[in-house]
């Protein structure tokens, strides 16, 4: 039925894997001994900067951001504004719930901002990139039947499967492996890139083989 | 309270089931022992014989001896096979001792030295220095340290003046404390450390050796243990360590004087995968070496060599060849070869002879074993009174041989040593042996128990309402085969254990539950088409991944793995977040959370329309986010009282677990002091504010009285007692003997006023005021009332949505049927007005859980005071969320009828009471047990053990009371809450629904018992199952052990609790009823 839209959305997802792939890989040529173990923030960053990069762009390219309502620069500049203050305190808010689950809060506090911003660029950015600056709209597309378009769905399935892969990762954590992967916050941010990269795959996949039972709603 | 029976005989009858798993099991895990606190003596008599002296008769063979144990040498490593070309990384390893053996026949031997389980470091190094058999649980041991109380070598030696000098793994420093000459201990916790304490040993084994300043020189190395635990047997490692090993041994044999005798000995085997702990062979047979520079064997091969020898053999050898008493309660017997088999001359260097050594040993057993079994009864009589006839008999063997002055014959000696023997083996079977087939019993007793409670809980309604004769079946079913296998046993065994007729009771107690469940589903599903009960249905991905089944899957899973178990308290506490957090997604979600009006999609007709009016639902969300909030930040505070665990290196212990008397800063005790006092206060006045709010403190009954006197001066006693212990002894000399008494005083005071308040909330818990109302307004029912009048003058607190006049006339409806049809609604026109009926049932529990967790704060050092007042708050959130979605998601009372508890809800309540187990300072281990509560109220100790072991009982599990007791609250919240959010006049009977639904009220009563056991009971299985499952692990003693018996013990607790819980709202339910019994005809005159 949007078979147009979903091989837009795998070819999208194909291209933002891939700059993940880069973007692990790449440092490795820049900067020696580079490992994702051992720099552990160096590679957060250049991961976080490539996937923000990227969505943007794509989402851009796709024109699947709501259409905007004025067109005056002012608007557009304060759309900006607000859509840059919402990152910055869903930092604060992703560091903050980490801290809630357990993480340390003094010693390692730039590893937890450090995955805060990870978490940050996977999940709210492709909120902003898909519903715009509109929290009223991101609560309510996390609903049963919240999703007005092949999009939101792909949104509920990406940000669940991220989110539920850094929480999954948290498990290693205490176990006496001393293992280099069970340093903090190695296994969460792996574990929310990996469950990212599944609900990539998984979101187009998953709308492709429902196709027949997804009704939406005109926007 | 007939209609309370049943739920209340059912629950019994689960919780009976789940005691009879876990005692069967811990019966077949921990063994129990008890202590022989005596020691011997040099002087000792031993009968029969009459002459003093026996253990130091004959000049001791050696005068010094040098023992080297080496941690976990098996004995296969020990072997030396030179046909073996291309041996395996511990094959062939330590060629020393194959050199010596053959070589110098006369003087070494290498045997396969055999222990008894529980192989682990620690009861072996007790196994090998008393000579018995140590089980978990050796009675008399005191839990706090891990000092040998038991008469023992080292206490021998230092008895003799011999200088015993040590060195190595210091779990010999906490076992024999200020024992030994001189000891130098090393670190050993660390498992993967290869060579620290072997590097130490080494660097002072020789100059220590080469001295003159020891007579006993024991070197415990470490290294080959923990190169097992790290890399398992097989790794070169191993090579390496074991060669270190040879190369210490041959540096040893060198440096050995012709009196001294060496020894060198694995204290247990190990698996092919380097673990230890179990009773399989590979784990108990270790190598046994000795060695001395001067011939002390009789022939290179002689006639009673021993196969194996049993680690506890060694005791009663080296005492005698070193000329020490055996200890009191060791049951090894002699190793024959190291004694000559001829007398010898009177003063000779060579010792005693192989019989005087036996005739001394048996004596000596045979005294242990009669003051054993004069003390416990565990070891069965028909063996005690076969091994008393055979050591009357082979005494009077031996005299008449020593009488007629012939040589004793061969016969004697192996007829004193298969006493001997058979005096070890009854030993053993009573003691150190896992009984597999109880385990396994008690395994499928615990997990039929939880599955009974899964099936009750969902077929509550059901099963109340077709089950009337409640359980004459499973009772009669029980019996009978309780009796049977009694008698089977009788026949069978000879006598019966009361382990399997329990066990059979159980077994046979659940076969017709089952059979009527099975039976009962079949009407179930076609009653009524929407509740499906096939499994098929259930096991898809969809239904078993939902948080409130995964949660409490990984807490279960998580009780498998010692990592787990020593992170329990932050591991539980990000679950409860996790499914916590779960609560207003999932609302979000259903479309829930927010008002719907907002939602286009209603408009489209695509949604019901919702049951809940905007305003309330923005109303409930808001509260439900609020105290969400609330809590998340309440478990994030609880994460700072936590205590800490010995295998958690670098953390440090919350200061408010220490007491006040111990800090030394005044400016600081002040601080805290006045935290302690506020948090008391705010908990006081919280619990005081809440029933004031729902006006149940305007009556004058009981619970009001208590409520309004008992508690608060309950609360002032607390805060005086903590005044006064924290005051520093020296401070005052001249109240000296006034803070004395306060110290006595205060504490008793409270636990008075505690046990006048609960009992008097048991006696009279009804908290309703009753005002009637024979105004001329209510006569003129033409009129329409205002159903609520404003209660000035009675009360500020009691708001008009408390008065609730429809009950009675509800109530009355019911009761008196024929008078409605006839009379006319006007004439029975509300003319009383009940304050605080709508909270009658939630009031007397809220106040019975406050009263209880201020008792149960006075058992916990002052700083708690802050830890139980978020314990308060954070049960305070969780009603409020629950009662909150309960609205949200419509599952309300009046609506469907019943009352169902979810799933969510209650796993958060159950992992909530291992949160606050940990948030309140406690932790599963021995060390950690708060001693101190022993001695609240009774500064000067005790003379029983009854009243301690309470105290320390109630200390300890405080949480899981607090939270098994308020546990029926989950039930009325939602209904108390509930009623504020419908203004309408029908809504306005919170509590009262459940009166007028009473099967509804039993069998969700009965369902949130069952699922509240189910939960626990979930958790004891497993922590079972990783016992049995884990029973060789490394760790198995020091963490899955004690995690067993916490949890076991906590369940008993958290069950007995929530009896008295159900008992206390029945007791309510009853009153109640009595009360509108009472007013009915009042009201009718
Ligand atoms: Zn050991
Ligand atoms: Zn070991």
């Amino acid at each position: 039925m949007w078979d147009h839209e979903i091989r837009a959305m795998a070819s999208a997802h194909a291209v933002i894997a891939a700059s993940v792939f880069v973007a692990t890989v790449a440092p490795a040529v820049f900067v020696p001994g580079f490992s994702v173990y051992g720099a552990h923030l160096l590679w957060i960053c250049s991961v976080s900067g490539a996937v923000t990069a990227v969505s943007v762009a794509v989402f851009w390219l796709l024109g699947v951001s709501p259409p905007t309502k004025k067109h005056t620069l002012g608007y557009k500049l304060s759309r900006l504004f607000r859509s840059c203050l919402y990152v910055l305190l869903s930092c604060l808010f992703f560091h903050a719930v980490v801290v809630l689950y357990g993480a340390p809060l003094i010693e390692s506090a730039l590893e937890t901002f450090s995955l805060a911003v990870l978490l940050t660029c996977l999940t709210t950015l492709r909120c902003l990139c898909v519903l715009g600056p509109n929290v009223q709209a991101w609560i309510r597309v996390f609903s049963r039947h919240g999703a007005m378009s092949v999009w939101d769905t792909c949104l509920q399935i990406t940000v669940a499967c991220t989110l539920v892969g850094a929480w999954v990762g948290a498990f290693p954590i205490p176990l006496d492996w001393d293992r280099p992967w069970q340093v903090w916050p190695v296994s969460c941010s792996l574990g929310a890139m990996i469950g990212y990269l599944t609900g990539l795959v998984a979101a187009p996949a998953w709308i492709h083989y429902h196709r027949k039972q997804l009704t939406y709603k005109c926007k | 309270f007939r209609r309370g029976l049943p739920v209340l005989s059912l629950l019994l009858w689960l919780c009976a089931v789940y005691f009879v798993g876990i005692y069967l099991f811990v019966g077949g895990f921990l063994l129990v022992r008890l202590e022989v606190n005596r020691t011997s003596t040099c002087g000792d008599v031993l009968h029969p014989g009459e002459e003093p002296g026996d253990f130091c008769r004959a000049q001791p063979r050696f005068r010094r001896a040098v023992v080297l144990i080496i941690d976990a040498l098996k004995i296969d490593f020990a072997r030396f096979d030179p046909s073996n070309t291309a041996p395996r990384p511990y094959e062939n390893k330590l060629p020393v001792l194959e050199e010596n053996v053959s070589s110098k026949p006369l003087q070494s031997r290498l045997y396969p030295f055999r222990a008894d389980p529980p192989t682990t470091t620690m009861q072996r190094i007790k196994g090998f220095t008393t000579g018995s058999l140590p089980t978990f649980v050796d009675v008399g041991n005191n839990f706090a340290s891990s000092a040998i109380l038991e008469d023992n070598l080292i206490h021998q030696f230092g008895q003799m003046g011999k200088r015993v000098v040590f060195m190595g793994d210091d779990t010999w420093e906490s076992l024999f404390p200020k024992k030994f000459y001189r000891s130098l201990p090393f670190p050993s916790f660390n498992v993967k450390d290869l060579h620290t304490v072997d590097n130490g040993i080494l660097q002072h084994l020789y100059t220590t050796m080469v001295g003159d300043d020891w007579d006993i020189l024991v070197a415990h190395f470490l290294g080959v243990d923990h190169c097992g635990h790290r890399y398992g047997p097989d790794h070169p490692a191993m090579a390496d360590k074991l060669t270190q090993m040879d190369g210490v041994i041959r540096s040893v044999i060198d440096r050995l004087q012709n009196d001294t005798l060496l020894v060198v000995m694995g204290d247990h085997g190990m698996t092919d995968t380097g673990d230890h702990g179990g009773e399989s062979q590979k784990e108990t047979d270790a190598a046994l070496f000795l060695y001395s520079p001067s011939p002390i064997f009789q022939a290179p091969l002689s006639q009673n060599e021993p196969d194996v020898v049993p680690q506890t053999d060694l005791v009663p050898t080296l005492a005698l060849l070193l000329g020490t008493p055996i200890p009191y309660s060791s049951v090894g017997q002699v190793l024959l070869p190291l004694f000559s088999p001829h007398q010898q001359t009177e003063g000779a260097v060579g010792g005693l002879s192989q019989l005087e050594a036996l005739w001394i040993n048996a004596k000596q057993v045979n005294r242990f074993l009669e003051t054993y079994s004069s003390m416990a009864k565990d070891i069965p009589p028909e063996s005690l009174s076969q091994l008393k006839e055979e050591f009357a008999r082979l005494s009077a063997e031996y005299f008449t041989s020593v009488k007629e002055g012939r040589s004793p014959s061969p016969h004697l000696a192996s007829s004193l040593q298969a006493y001997l023997t058979s005096v070890r083996d009854t030993c053993r079977a009573t003691w150190a042996r896992f009984n597999p087939l109880k385990m396994a019993a008690g395994l499928a007793i615990l997990a039929s128990a939880c599955l009974m409670c899964f099936v009750m809980s969902e077929l509550s309604l059901l099963l109340l309402r077709e089950n009337a004769s409640g359980l004459k079946a499973p009772v009669a079913v029980a019996l009978t085969v309780g009796v049977c296998a009694g008698a089977a046993q009788l026949l069978t065994r000879g006598y019966i254990e009361a382990a399997w007729c329990l066990a059979a009771c159980a077994f046979g107690s659940e076969i017709p539950f089952f059979w009527r469940a099975c039976r009962l589903k079949t009407p179930a599903v076609s009653k009524n088409g929407a509740k499906p009960l096939k499994l098929s249905r259930w096991l898809t991905p969809r239904h078993l991944l939902v948080p409130p089944l995964v949660v409490p899957l990984l807490r279960c899973a998580s009780l498998l793995s010692d990592s787990y178990v020593i992170a329990e308290g932050r591991v539980v506490t990000f679950l409860v977040l996790s499914l916590v957090l779960y609560i207003p997604i999932h609302l979000n979600w259903n479309d829930l959370l927010l008002p719907q009006s907002l939602d286009p999609l209603k408009s489209a007709g695509l949604l019901p329309s919702p049951i809940l009016s905007p305003s309330t639902v923005r109303k409930e969300s808001n509260t439900l986010l609020a105290c969400f909030g609330v809590l998340i930040g309440i478990m994030y505070l609880s994460l700072s009282f936590h205590g800490c665990r010995e295998e958690q290196g670098f953390c440090q212990p919350s200061p408010f677990l220490s007491p006040l008397s111990r800090l030394q800063d005044s400016q600081v005790k002040n601080l805290y002091y006045i935290l302690s006092v506020i948090s008391l206060g705010i908990c006081t006045y919280l619990l005081r504010h809440c029933l004031c709010h729902y006006g149940n403190l305007n009556s004058s009954s009981g619970t009001v009285f208590t409520a309004h006197w008992i508690l608060p001066l309950l609360s002032v006693c607390l805060a005086l007692h903590w005044a006064v212990s924290a005051t520093p002894e020296d401070s005052f000399r001249k109240l000296a003997e006034l803070i004395r008494m306060a110290q006595l005083a205060l504490p008793r005071a409270a636990f008075c006023l505690l046990g006048l308040g609960l009992g008097l909330i048991w006696l009279d818990p009804v908290t309703v005021f009753v005002k009637s109302r024979t105004s001329a307004s209510s006569r003129s029912s033409a009129l329409p009332l205002p159903r609520y009048r404003a209660s000035t003058g009675i009360s500020p607190q009691a708001e008009l949505r408390h008065l609730i006049p429809q009950i009675y006339q509800r109530m009355r409806r019911s009761l008196d049927p024929g008078e409605l049809s006839g009379g006319t609604e006007a004439d029975n026109r509300p003319t009383v007005e009940a304050y605080g009926l709508g909270t009658v049932y939630s009031a007397p529990v809220l106040l019975f859980c406050g009263m209880l967790g201020i008792g149960l704060l006075l058992l916990h050092p002052e700083g708690m005071a802050l830890s139980f007042l978020l314990l308060l708050l954070e049960m305070g959130a969780l009603l409020h969320i629950h009662a909150s979605s309960t609205t949200l998601s419509g599952m309300h009372g009046a609506q469907s009828g019943d009352f169902n508890v979810p799933w969510t809800t209650v796993v958060v309540w159950s992992l909530a009471v291992t949160q606050f187990f940990h948030a309140t300072g406690h932790l599963p281990t021995f060390p950690s047990i708060q001693w101190g509560a022993a001695f609240v109220g009774f500064p000067d100790g005790h003379t029983g053990t009854i009243l301690p072991a309470l105290l320390v009982t109630l200390n300890t599990f405080a949480s899981h009371i607090l939270f098994a007791v308020s546990c029926p609250l989950l039930l009325f919240w939602p209904l108390v809450r509930g009623s504020r959010s419908g203004e309408e006049g029908e809504d306005a009977v919170m509590e009262m629904r459940l009166r007028e639904n009473p099967q509804q009220f039993s069998s969700a009563l009965l369902q949130l018992s069952t699922r509240y056991l189910f939960i626990l009971g979930a958790q004891v299985f497993s922590s079972v199952c990783a016992a049995a499952i884990l029973r060789r692990h490394l760790m198995v003693w020091k963490v899955f052990a004690p995690k067993l018996m916490f949890e076991a013990l906590g369940f008993l607790v958290s069950s007995t609790s929530l009896l008295i819980g159900v008992t206390l709202v029945l007791r309510v339910d009853m009153a109640v009823g009595r009360w509108f019994k009472r007013l009915i005809p009042d009201a009718s005159r």
